[in-house]
C-alpha cells in the first residue's frame, strides 16, 4: 500500500516537472536510440565486410590437378593420364557434408575462329554456377543453363575480348564460331561483361585472367572435345588425359573450412596415393582476413557502445544531479517534517527510474525505427547524389 | 509537572574550513509540557541552532537533550527522523512549503513519512486547512497565496502529525502586523489546546505573547523572565 503510494508520487512528481522530466527523457532517449543506431550499423558493416570477403572466395576450397613432374614407372605410353576423376567429384560431393556445392570444371586451350578472324582461346567447360561463383557478369544472352548442360548442346557464351576479336563490327549473339581441332561449331548464346583479371591473394590463390575465356557446358566439353589433348612438340607428340582440371568446393561455414579441407585431403590423398597429381588449395589469407576483420568490428564496436554508454550516463548524471542541487530546499523540508535519508533517497530512485524506463522505452522504439530511417536516407541521398551512394556500400 | 524538554549544558560546534563556530556555548533550561517560550537575542547569537536542535534537526557536540523520556542526544540519523516525525511540527519564517503541491497536498506531506495514512488523518487535513481558514483554497498552489496565507497552511501542516511541539523560527518576519496578528492568534489557540511552542522571534509584540521569554547572547542564555 505505502510502496504503491511511494511510486505514485514518484510518477507524480515526475510529472509535475514536465519540461524537465521531458528533457531528461530526451537525453536518455537519445543515449539509447544512439547506442542502438551504432551497433546496427556497426553490425551491418561489419556483415557487408564478411560477405565481400566471403565473395573473394573465403568459403570456397579449390582442388586442381597438378601435372606429375615424371610419369609414372612402367608407363610406355606417350600420353600421360593424371588428375582429378569425375569420380572423386562424386565422391567429395557425397562423403563430406559440409559440402554445400561444387564446381567441376575442365578448362584447354582451343583455337576459335570466325570467318577471317582467330584467337587462342581458354575453353571451359562449366557448369551454370561457374558465373556466380567467379562473379561473371553477363552484357546480352545467358549463361551456361542447366538445359543446355543436360542436352549437351553446342553452345557457348564469350568474354568481352573475344567478342572484341572475333565480331569487331557484327552482333554475336546467334552466330557460331568454329573450333578447327574439333572441327565443330558452337553457337553464341551470350556474351559477359568485361571481367578484370584477379590479383593473386597471398599465396593460396593465383591471378586469373578471364578476358580470354569461352564458356561451354561442361558436358558438350566432353563428349565434343574429349578428355586428352594431344600437342605437337618439336617433332615428337605428347599428350595428357584429364577428366577435370579443378573443382570448386563451397563450404557451408567459413568456420568449417579447414576441417573440410583436411577431409578433402585424406579422401584424395588415398585415391591418388600412385602420383601426387591433386593439390588443395585453401584461401589461407582470405581466412585470416576474415577473422581480423571479425575481431576489428566487434572491438570497434565495443569501444563505439562504451562510449556512447559513458556520454550518455554523463549526460543522465548531468540531469540527475541538477535535479538533485536545485531541489537541495525541498530535500531540507522534507528532511523537517520527518522524512529519512532513505525515504529522500528512494523518492529520487523512483523518479529517475520513471524517467529512465520512460527514456529506455523510447530509445528502443527509436532505434527499431533506425532500418526505416536509415533507408529513407538512403532514398533522399540517392535521389540528389546517386553517383556517390552507389559506391557506398549498403549498410544494415 | 511534567517536562517537555530537559536541556542541560548543551553546546553546538559548526566547523567550517577548520575554523570552528561555537554556535552555542552551554544551555541549560527546563521546558514544562503545554509552555509557551519565546527565544530572543541579536542575529547570531545562536537561537536558530537551539530551535533546530531541539527539533532533532542536528545532533549537538555535547551536553544532554531530553524530549519527554527520550534522550535524543544519543539517537541516530533514523531514529532522530522518527521523533521529527511523529512527535515535532515545524514553522518556518520563509513558509517553505512545496511549490509543486496544493495546499492540500502540502498539508499532508508529514504522514507519509509516518508510515500507515488512515482516512481519519486524511480528513483531519481538511479539518486543518479549515481551522486556519483556507478550506476554500485546498486546490490552489502555494505561490497563488499571500504570505499570510502560506504561512496558515505551514501552521496547519506542522499540525498534521498531532505533534508535541511547535517549533516556529521567526513565523512572522515575513509577515505585516495585521497578518502577524492572525498567525500569533493561531499559534495562541493551539497553545490553549496543550501543544508546547517555542518561538524564535526579534519582535516584542510576539514575545509579548509567550508565558516566558528566553534571551541569547553569543550562545548562552542572558536571561530568562516568565511573565
Ligand atoms: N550550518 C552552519 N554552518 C556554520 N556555521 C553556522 C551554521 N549555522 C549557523 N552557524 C553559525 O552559528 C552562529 C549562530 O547562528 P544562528 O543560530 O543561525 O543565529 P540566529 O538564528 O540567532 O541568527 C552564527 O555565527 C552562524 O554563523
Ligand atoms: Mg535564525
Amino acid at each position: 500500500m505505502l510502496w504503491l503510494r511511494t511510486w505514485l508520487i514518484g510518477i507524480k512528481s515526475v510529472l509535475l516537472h514536465p519540461m524537465r522530466s521531458l528533457l531528461t527523457v530526451l537525453g536518455i532517449f537519445i543515449g539509447v536510440a544512439s547506442v542502438i543506431w551504432l551497433l546496427a550499423i556497426g553490425a551491418g558493416i561489419s556483415q557487408k565486410a564478411q560477405e565481400q570477403i566471403e565473395g573473394l572466395g573465403a568459403d570456397n576450397i579449390i582442388v586442381r590437378s597438378v601435372k606429375p613432374a615424371k610419369a609414372p614407372d612402367g608407363s610406355t605410353s606417350f600420353i600421360l593420364p593424371y588428375g582429378l576423376l569425375r569420380a572423386d567429384y562424386d565422391i567429395l560431393v557425397e562423403t563430406i557434408p559440409t559440402i554445400r556445392g561444387a564446381l567441376p570444371i575442365r578448362e584447354m586451350r582451343r583455337e576459335v575462329r570466325y570467318g577471317q578472324r582467330e584467337l587462342l582461346a581458354r575453353v571451359v567447360g562449366c557448369t551454370p554456377e561457374y558465373a556466380d561463383i567467379t562473379q561473371l557478369e553477363i552484357d546480352r544472352g545467358h549463361f551456361v543453363s542447366d538445359a543446355e548442360l543436360q542436352l549437351e548442346q553446342n553452345h557457348c557464351v564469350l568474354a568481352s575480348n573475344v567478342v572484341d576479336t572475333l565480331f569487331p563490327y557484327e552482333d554475336p549473339i546467334g552466330r557460331r564460331i568454329y573450333l578447327p581441332e574439333a572441327q565443330d561449331y558452337y553457337k553464341i548464346v551470350g556474351i559477359l561483361k568485361y571481367r578484370a583479371p584477379t590479383a593473386a591473394i597471398g599465396g593460396s590463390l593465383a591471378a586469373q585472367d578471364f578476358s580470354q575465356d569461352v564458356y561451354i557446358p561442361i558436358t558438350t566439353l566432353r563428349r565434343r572435345l574429349g578428355d586428352t589433348v594431344v600437342v605437337r612438340r618439336g617433332g615428337s607428340r605428347e599428350g595428357e588425359t584429364v577428366e577435370l582440371n579443378q573443382i570448386t568446393l563451397q563450404v557451408d561455414d567459413i568456420a568449417n573450412v579447414m576441417k573440410t579441407a583436411d577431409l578433402v585431403q585424406q579422401t584424395l590423398d588415398r585415391r591418388h596415393s600412385k602420383l601426387e597429381d591433386v593439390a588443395v588449395i585453401v584461401p589461407k589469407e582470405l581466412l585470416e582476413q576474415a577473422e581480423t576483420t571479425r575481431v576489428m568490428f566487434m572491438v570497434f564496436m565495443g569501444v563505439i557502445a562504451s562510449i556512447s554508454l559513458l556520454v550518455g550516463g554523463i549526460g543522465i548524471m548531468n540531469i540527475m544531479l541538477a535535479t538533485v542541487m536545485e531541489r537541495t530546499r525541498e530535500i531540507g523540508v522534507r528532511r523537517a517534517l520527518g522524512a529519512s535519508r532513505s525515504n529522500i533517497v528512494l523518492q529520487f530512485l523512483i523518479e529517475t527510474t520513471v524517467l529512465s524506463v520512460a527514456g529506455g522505452l523510447a530509445g528502443i522504439l527509436g532505434g527499431a525505427f533506425c532500418p526505416y530511417a536509415v533507408n529513407g536516407l538512403r532514398q533522399i541521398l540517392t535521389s540528389y547524389a546517386s553517383d556517390l551512394i552507389s559506391t557506398l556500400p549498403q549498410l544494415v | 509537572m511534567q517536562l517537555a524538554a530537559r536541556i542541560h549544558e548543551l553546546t553546538k560546534d559548526y566547523v567550517l574550513k577548520g575554523e570552528t563556530v561555537r554556535a552555542l556555548r552551554g544551555i541549560s533550561l527546563e521546558i514544562p509540557a503545554g509552555d509557551c517560550v519565546a527565544i530572543m537575542g541579536p542575529s547570531g547569537s545562536g537561537k536558530s541552532t537551539l530551535l533546530n536542535l531541539i527539533g532533532c534537526l542536528d545532533r549537538p557536540t555535547s551536553g544532554c537533550l531530553q524530549l519527554g523520556d527520550d534522550d535524543v542526544s544519543s539517537m541516530d540519523d533514523s531514529q532522530l527522523s522518527r521523533i521529527r516525525a511523529s512527535r515535532i511540527g515545524f514553522v518556518f519564517q520563509s513558509y517553505n512549503l512545496i511549490a509543486q503541491l496544493n495546499v492540500l497536498e502540502n498539508i499532508e506531506v508529514p504522514l507519509y513519512y509516518r508510515g500507515r495514512i488512515t482516512r481519519h488523518e486524511r480528513s483531519r487535513c481538511r479539518e486543518l486547512a479549515d481551522m486556519v481558514g483556507l478550506s476554500d483554497r485546498l486546490k490552489h498552489r502555494p505561490q497563488q497565496l499571500s504570505g499570510g496565507q502560506q504561512q496558515r497552511v505551514a501552521i496547519a501542516r506542522s499540525l498534521a502529525n498531532d505533534p508535541d511541539f511547535i517549533l516556529a523560527d521567526e513565523p512572522t518576519g515575513n509577515l505585516d502586523t495585521q497578518t502577524t496578528e492572525d498567525i500569533l492568534d493561531l499559534l495562541g489557540n493551539l497553545h490553549r489546546a496543550g501543544k508546547t511552542i517555542i518561538i524564535v522571534t526579534h519582535e516584542k509584540e510576539v514575545a509579548a505573547r509567550a508565558r516566558r521569554i528566553i534571551r541569547l547572547l553569543d550562545g548562552r542564555i542572558d536571561e530568562s523572565l516568565v511573565q
